[in-house]
């Protein structure tokens, strides 16, 4: 063998051993910058909280009840109050309900219809009657249920936002 | 690698060595001459190089969540160390990684100088080096103010008050440097834009111009005349060289994720400009300059801020025009080697005495400690997002007019006292404000007079002062208290 030759493997070998020593340290650096640059994207989503929305002596009779929520939000680093919008429904048992307005289909917000005696959602046409549940439509689901409770003479609900397109219901935010 | 697998990529190895060249330039990277072969003291340039490029790598990560506006920058950095995955590590990567820089500049600056690297020919390779050194010390400052905690803001403060020291010119740079008289909103988009922007583009350039000067010039060598230089065997840069910069780079970020991992770094509460209490103290590496600073009254000033400075400076610049002299062995050049280790000695030193200082006097001592547990203390409370403006809204209190006669006064008391300096509008806090909802759950209204006449130490070290307001005024104040300050909703 020349020296030349030896030279020349000598190298090869070094040039592996860099090469590949650099790519392991560099896999093992970048998984706390890949763990940084991911969040929040695998945190769970439940961390709405509850937020009154009246006496239920207001909802009486069949309904559906428009309400409003003061929702905080926490976004990011800053929490925000906001308004949205429920439904109070009553269900068979003739309990108060409370579902969210958003359409799972595409999220229009869904009206009442006093006409028709449904809720007739503008944007694509799904139906859902006065439960909440689906009666016709591209909907893949039911009107989405809120989280409620009764304290102190006053119906809470927990808002929730729920992925939208896919028939089994995941809270998202 | 087998002959087989070479065969199967050889293809591929010449369709893009027709189109790139790589050959030549994996030739121009790997292959330059070293004289006398590789050595463990020509490191520290390429560990300079690693760390600025994780230096980049966490500050883009940073910079994600970082908001540069004195409303949102404390409240940031909290986020990115508290909730945030991982970021008090990778924020700590980046704080300890501009220690490193530092470290490892001197010890690069101090291998050059001492094998006196920078003659025959490699003058401009100097310069571009020193001004590297600017750049980086120039980074440190900058970054330190962008977390807008207590020890950044005051550590700022001193800092930028140095400038106007400088006769003419001072104050002008001052202001233009703050964005006003005060440090305040605009120095910190300022900060933020110089240590995001301006000064990093400066530092690509000049890399790239160090890179190829010292490609040009040629790597120096060990530190002997060109007779005997010219004797040594050569041998390329790769594979010797390169393992030894590995080896050193590894080592390094080893370091860096140890420290980061066992002793993250701190966040303080958020900036008071009000706490006329606070001891600053600057980075390590600033403390030799701020101990110097000490020991010039008056018309000195000048000379020891400026002039004295100035000079060793031009003189650092200025080496490779002042020792000319083709001899490179440090003994063969006592007055430059020796001039070098006495400013070095001297600059350790003032550190030295900066530390001692402040360990010999009690007072500056608790004073620090406390300081120190406050941050300790703030870092790990959990994180408090900042309220968006309808929340704040939200939790005003009742306005001023449903109050009693007594309670008004003691409003128009909260703020005649001077009371909302510090506690904020109505009691509600604010940016590095205390906030006082709340207050009227926990304490009586005896409790709360006492606390205005005789306030705890930890309230005293806060600014507060005890009040000195006739008995019927200290009930309207309470009264006032009582009346609106209600707890968090």
């Amino acid at each position: 063998m020349t020296s030349g030759k030896t030279e020349s493997t000598r190298r090869s070998f070094f040039g592996i051993l860099v090469a590949s020593v650099s790519a392991v340290v560099g896999a093992m650096m970048s998984i706390p910058v890949l763990r940084f640059l991911l969040f929040p994207v695998f945190r769970s989503g439940d961390t709405a909280a509850w937020s009154a929305l009246g006496d239920t002596g207001q909802f009486s009779g069949a309904g559906p009840f428009r309400a409003e929520v003061e929702v905080r939000r926490v976004d990011g680093w800053r929490v925000s109050t906001v308004k949205r919008a429920v439904w109070v429904v009553r269900n068979a048992q003739n309990q108060l309900l409370a579902v969210s307005d958003v359409c799972p289909h595409l999220g229009c917000s869904v009206p009442w219809r006093d006409d028709e005696q449904i809720f007739h959602c503008p944007c694509h046409h799904a139906k859902f009657r006065r439960s909440g549940d689906l009666l016709s439509g591209p909907s893949p689901r039911s009107l989405d249920p809120l989280p409620v409770k009764v304290e102190d003479g006053k119906l809470w609900v927990k808002y929730q936002v729920f992925r939208n397109l896919v028939s089994t219901r995941e809270v998202i935010g | 690698m087998s002959d087989d697998s070479r065969t199967a990529f050889r293809p591929v190895a010449e369709w893009l060595e027709r189109r790139i060249g790589w050959r030549k330039l994996m030739h121009e990277a790997l292959d330059e001459p070293v004289p006398g072969g590789s050595r463990w003291a020509y490191v520290f340039g390429s560990g300079l190089l690693f760390i600025f490029i994780s230096q980049i790598v966490t500050g883009i990560c940073l910079s994600i969540y970082y908001v540069p506006s004195v409303d949102h920058a404390h409240t940031t950095v909290s986020f990115i160390q508290k909730v945030v995955w991982g970021g008090r590590f990778i924020r700590s990567l980046h704080s300890y990684g501009s220690s490193i820089m530092i470290i490892l500049l001197m010890l690069h600056l101090t291998q050059t100088y001492v094998y006196g690297a920078y003659k025959s020919g490699r003058e401009l390779l100097w310069l571009a080096g020193c001004l590297l050194f600017l750049l980086v010390l120039g980074m440190g400052f900058t970054g330190y103010l962008l977390p807008w905690d207590r020890r950044a803001y005051f550590a700022t403060a001193v800092g930028t008050n140095i400038i106007s020291e400088v006769p003419l010119v001072g104050p002008f740079f001052k202001t233009l440097l703050r964005g006003g008289a005060e440090m305040g909103t605009l120095t910190l988009s300022r900060f933020f834009v110089l240590h995001v922007f301006l000064i990093p583009a400066a530092i690509f350039a000049v890399i790239a111009a160090h890179l190829f000067l010292f490609r040009k010039a040629g790597a120096a060598g060990p530190p002997l005349s060109p007779e005997k230089l010219r004797v040594l065997e050569v041998r390329p840069f790769f594979p010797d060289q390169v393992v030894k910069d590995f080896v050193f780079g590894i080592l390094l970020i080893l370091l860096l994720g140890v420290l980061s991992a066992l002793f993250p770094t701190r966040l303080g509460p958020v900036a008071n400009p009000t706490d006329s209490t606070y001891v600053p103290r600057p980075e390590w590496y600033y403390l030799p300059a701020f101990q110097w600073l000490k020991y010039w009254r008056g018309g000195g000033i000048l000379v020891g801020i400026v002039l004295i400075p100035a000079i060793l400076f031009a003189m650092l610049f200025g080496i490779p025009f002042l020792d000319r002299s083709r001899r490179r062995a440090p003994l063969q050049r006592p007055v430059a080697v020796g001039g070098f280790f006495l400013v070095v000695g001297g600059l350790i030193f003032l550190g030295y005495q900066s530390s001692a200082e402040d360990r010999k006097d009690p007072a500056v001592r608790a004073k620090i400690a406390a300081q120190e547990d406050a941050e300790r203390e703030y870092t790990k409370a959990p994180f408090e997002a900042d309220e968006g403006p309808l929340a704040l809204g939200a939790r005003n209190g009742p306005a001023p007019q449903n109050l009693t006669p007594e309670a008004a006064k003691g409003a128009l008391l909260f703020e005649s006292e001077g009371c909302s300096s510090c506690h904020g509008a109505g009691g509600g806090g604010g940016e590095g404000l205390v906030k006082l909802w709340g207050m009227k759950d926990r304490y009586s209204d005896r409790q709360l007079a006492d606390l205005m006449r005789s306030p705890r130490p930890a309230m005293l070290e806060g600014g507060m002062e005890a009040s000195k307001l006739p008995d019927a005024d200290l009930r309207a104040l309470v009264a006032y208290v009582r009346a609106t300050m209600n707890g968090k909703k």
